[in-house]
């Protein structure tokens, strides 16, 4: 067969093997943050405030350090003072919201923590540590936040992005813009313009495993850390800010992860299990309860997105204006930023404003989501290009291909987009069965689509040639969804051995070169890339090694196949094995090191068709049928980027359809549990079809794009979309549950 | 606090342990037993994740109080494979790539292996049902149930 962009002709790269860590998982082998037992472990516990919004008016933990079993009791005044130290403001975020010092912000705030000998008695003990509170009015929500005289989470918080800067400090952190053309023009030369308001509520990224961190202190200030999260050297850099160290002191060992979407890129527990483990000079765990979960990490925002679009009845998008404001929780950093600019990024518009505000509330602060920022924005300009589609009487495929962004189209937030695969993803869904399948009584079919720009970032890699030959690949990316398996695939790839000759492992941050978080759907463009480039190194000293073996020039030589082999055959061919046992005589051991800052990400895109059956009597919505398509670029792991996919689909029908944070007055959540916070289950749902595109990135050596994230934007307005073909109402507010919807119908027939 | 000595079989073996009244059988296995196969994703009984079979039911570990297990006959995930031989289930969802993060699929194998123990032939919406109890994040469910399907098949030898 020829070699094509369709058909490279790899051996590996494409292949579904069994993954590396999998054997660990299927017997319960593999150790996870709160499976490490270490001698004389203690058990911790962290309390937490039970008000949105209150000033500390003191701590006393002398009752609780009196009690049987308790070793320690730690409080913000354990950890130094970043503000007074003059810090940046940032990291005083991070440090504040590990442990919260003057005020607490919102209901599951830390304040305090305590060590125990067992779990009953650190429960015990921090049920004992006394905290006198003044209670503060709260906001929750970017409508009472951003109201005239709300009261205020940071009295100096100007708004920044405002020229001339305001004078009054307020919620809003930040605001951005993003602008091109002439709106009024453009509205002018519609012949539909529809507008709409759309609102969603914070949902959590569900991780079925809690955080959970293990530390081990010794007395000369140095300490080890073992933690659940998505990247050890992040985890390392915010312990050692937090606790007022130098990094190098601390010891982070990436424990198996069990889920994160974003949700565990953010420190919670290290710096405190460190600083217990100092003060009771023992080891600490500290893991939290599925309530703490759902009351003091993630979420992600709930927002508030006005969106008013034109259309010619050519289909063509002639202006589009988009306002949004994103709860970022207790401190600033929500994800409007992505959103501004991911919001109309699918399409080509001559004129738009893309207008957003960044607004702190007295809730969690919000946490990384797969393709931050992003899904809730697509929610609404999704809709409300179906609406329009619906009144010019044009094909939801065909007006997303009539303005679909394509290589060389100036995105909206700026750079010109190099090779993308949109277009693919579109006619992916046209040509597949489902397009056309037929639909019965009260169902409906919805079309959506989606763009992430996907991450690059810092990545480093060790290969090392065993004696035999076989290899170990080391990298510091935490393996979330099967990375091990795509660094191993390319490593057999270029080394030219068996895929089962290669162990790829995660170290720690002693033992590999730094790495950013698995994090931007990033791990398989990024640290594949430094894995390749590490290989590359290994392929050029086996050729040297073989050129000195038969005295010859290097350019003699060639790779291939695992084998050194002399350009003109006139030596027996050197294997892997054979260069690895005669090391020792040829410049002693083969391994090399490679590290790299991104070279080159490449956007991702997904379009999903979903089919729905809305029961109008109880207001159920069914997914019925469900299809996604996604260019990966490259699917070096094909059974790893469906996973990406599946996943990220479903995670977006639980969003549509049922997830949602509900608080009462007082700010506290009313539904910390998977009983009363649902997450879909295996009966929810039928099997989620998927068309992977491979549009190769350029900017890769296999034309990985990165496949984590972008599968989550599209549903809620593909879901949204086909209610409204089933039943003929818009749905606006998020989750579109049962409530939600019969209220909707009995509008509609009013 | 006054500890109870229980006496159970876990994984074929007869396995004796201290507990406190009030200590869940969850963490009596993780912490005493030392099996931390099972795991902890909610401790309400609403994730599956800490799915053991107890007298072949299968239970949610982390609402039964050890000291019910005196006398009973416990199988977790670390008893599912035969000496090294991985059970069908394991092998399907190693195969299948049923898990992605895995940390849900101890309990997905146990409940899976609960409903092929009772009916062999489940049809696609009897597994959905059957594993409705589990929570995965990460897969969608899609390759668990088609996993499970697969080993049924397996295991009737077809
Ligand atoms: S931990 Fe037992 S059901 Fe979730
Ligand atoms: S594989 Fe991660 S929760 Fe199921």
């Amino acid at each position: 067969m020829a070699i094509t962009e369709e058909n490279p002709g790899y051996k590996w790269v494409g292949t579904r093997p069994i993954r590396p860590d999998g054997l660990e998982k299927v017997t319960g082998k593999a150790q996870f943050g709160a499976d490490l037992m270490l001698p004389g472990m203690l058990f911790g516990k962290v309390v937490r405030s039970p008000h949105a919004h209150a000033r500390i008016v003191s701590i006393d933990t002398t009752a609780a350090e009196a009690m049987v079993g308790v070793k320690a009791v730690i409080t913000g005044s354990d950890f130094p003072d970043l503000a007074a130290n003059g810090a940046h403001a940032s990291d005083i975020d991070v440090a504040n919201n590990a442990i919260a010092r003057e005020k607490v912000l919102y209901e599951g705030h830390v304040v305090a923590a305590v060590a125990a000998t067992t779990r009953d008695q650190a429960e015990a003990a921090a049920k004992a540590v006394e905290v006198t509170y003044e209670i503060l009015p709260h906001v929750l929500t970017v409508d009472e936040a951003m109201a005239e005289g709300a009261p205020l989470l940071h009295e100096g918080m100007i708004t920044k992005g405002v020229d001339p800067a305001p004078e009054e400090p307020s919620n809003v952190a930040s605001k951005i813009l993003h602008e091109r053309g002439d709106l009024d023009q453009g509205f002018g030369e519609a012949d539909v313009v529809v507008e709409r308001e759309f609102t969603t509520k914070p949902v959590h990224q569900g991780y079925i495993e809690p955080h959970a961190a293990v530390a081990d202190a010794n007395s000369d200030g140095r300490a080890h850390i073992w933690c659940s999260s998505q990247g050890h050297f992040q985890m390392r850099a915010y312990s050692a800010t937090v606790l007022g160290v130098s990094p190098g002191t601390l010891k982070v060992t990436a424990a198996e992860i069990g889920g994160g979407f974003g949700g565990k890129t953010v420190i919670y527990l290290e710096p405190l299990a460190v600083r217990l483990s100092q003060r009771a000079g023992r080891p600490v765990k500290l893991v939290m309860d599925r309530d703490e979960v759902f009351r003091a990490t993630g979420p992600t925002s709930g927002t508030r997105i006005r969106v008013k679009m034109g259309v010619s009845q050519d289909g063509k998008i002639t202006a589009a204006e988009v306002w949004m404001a994103y709860e970022a929780g207790a401190y600033s950093g929500s994800p409007v930023g992505a959103a501004g600019m991911t919001a109309i990024a699918c399409y080509d518009i001559p004129n738009f404003v893309v207008e957003g505000y960044d607004v702190v509330c007295n809730k969690p602060r919000v946490a990384a989501y797969r393709a931050p920022g992003a899904p809730m924005a697509a929610f609404a300009v999704e809709s409300v290009l179906d609406d329009l589609a619906r009144d010019i009487g044009m094909d939801p495929i065909d007006i997303r291909l009539a303005n679909a962004a394509v290589e060389g189209t100036q995105a909206s937030y700026g750079p010109k987009f190099p090779r993308i695969g949109f277009v693919e993803t579109l006619e992916a869904i046209k040509d597949h069965p489902n397009y056309t399948a037929d639909l019965g009584p009260n169902q409906g079919r919805g079309v959506a689509a989606g763009f992430w720009f996907n991450a690059g970032m810092m990545s480093s890699a060790t290969v090392h040639i065993n004696e035999n030959g076989t290899a170990t690949v080391v990298t510091g990316s935490p393996d979330i969804g099967g990375s091990r398996q795509s660094m191993a695939l390319m490593a057999a790839e270029e080394l030219g051995i068996p895929y089962e000759s290669i162990k790829a492992v995660v170290a720690d941050t002693e033992t590999v070169g730094f790495n950013d978080v698995t994090g931007g759907s990033r791990v398989t463009l990024a640290t594949g890339a430094a894995v390749v480039d590490a290989c590359r190194l290994i392929v050029e000293d086996l050729r040297a090694r073989a050129a000195k073996t038969w005295d010859v020039e290097v350019d003699q030589v060639e790779w291939v196949d695992g084998q050194a082999q002399h350009v003109d055959g006139s030596q027996p061919p050197l294997s892997l094995s054979d260069l690895a046992a005669k090391s020792g005589r040829t410049g002693g051991p083969i391994s090399a090191n490679a590290s790299l800052n991104s070279r080159g990400v490449g956007a991702g895109f997904s379009t999903q068709l979903c089919d729905v059956e809305v029961d109008p009597e109880t207001g159920v919505t069914r997914v019925v049928r469900y299809l996604t398509a996604q260019d990966a670029g490259r699917a070096i792991s094909p059974d790893y980027v469906e996973g990406q996919m599946q996943g990220g689909v479903v995670q977006g029908i639980g969003w549509a359809l049922n997830e949602e944070y509900i608080h009462d007055q007082d700010g506290v959540m009313e539904n910390p549990s998977f009983l009363d916070y649902r997450i879909p289950v295996a009966s929810d749902l039928p099997m989620i079809d998927c068309a992977i595109v491979e549009v190769p990135n350029p900017a890769h050596p296999y034309g990985v794009r990165g496949v984590g994230e972008v599968g989550i934007v599209p549903p809620m307005a593909a879901v949204g979309n086909a209610i409204n073909d089933a039943i003929d109402v818009r749905m606006t507010d998020l989750p579109m549950s049962p409530v939600r919807i019969l209220e909707a119908l009995t509008e509609q027939s009013d | 606090m006054a500890r109870t000595h229980i006496t159970a079989v876990v994984n074929g073996d007869e396995t004796e342990f201290l507990a406190e009244d009030g200590t869940s059988l969850l963490n009596a296995l993780r912490d005493e037993v030392g099996l931390t196969g099972a795991k902890e994703g909610c401790g309400t009984g609403d994730c599956g994740a800490c799915s053991v079979m107890i007298d072949e039911k299968v239970t949610t570990s982390c609402l039964v109080f050890a000291p019910e297990v005196q006398g009973a006959t416990i199988l977790t995930v670390e008893g599912l494979a035969d000496s090294g031989e991985l059970h069908p289930l394991q092998q399907c969802f190693l195969e299948g790539a049923a898990l992605q993060c895995g940390i849900c699929t101890p309990g997905f194998l146990i409940a899976a292996k609960a409903l092929l123990d009772k009916n062999p032939d489940p049809t696609e919406t009897e597994i959905r049902y059957a594993l409705a109890g589990n929570l995965c994040r990460c897969t969608g469910y899609d390759k668990i149930v088609r996993a499970v399907q697969e080993a049924a098949r397996e295991m009737r030898g077809q």
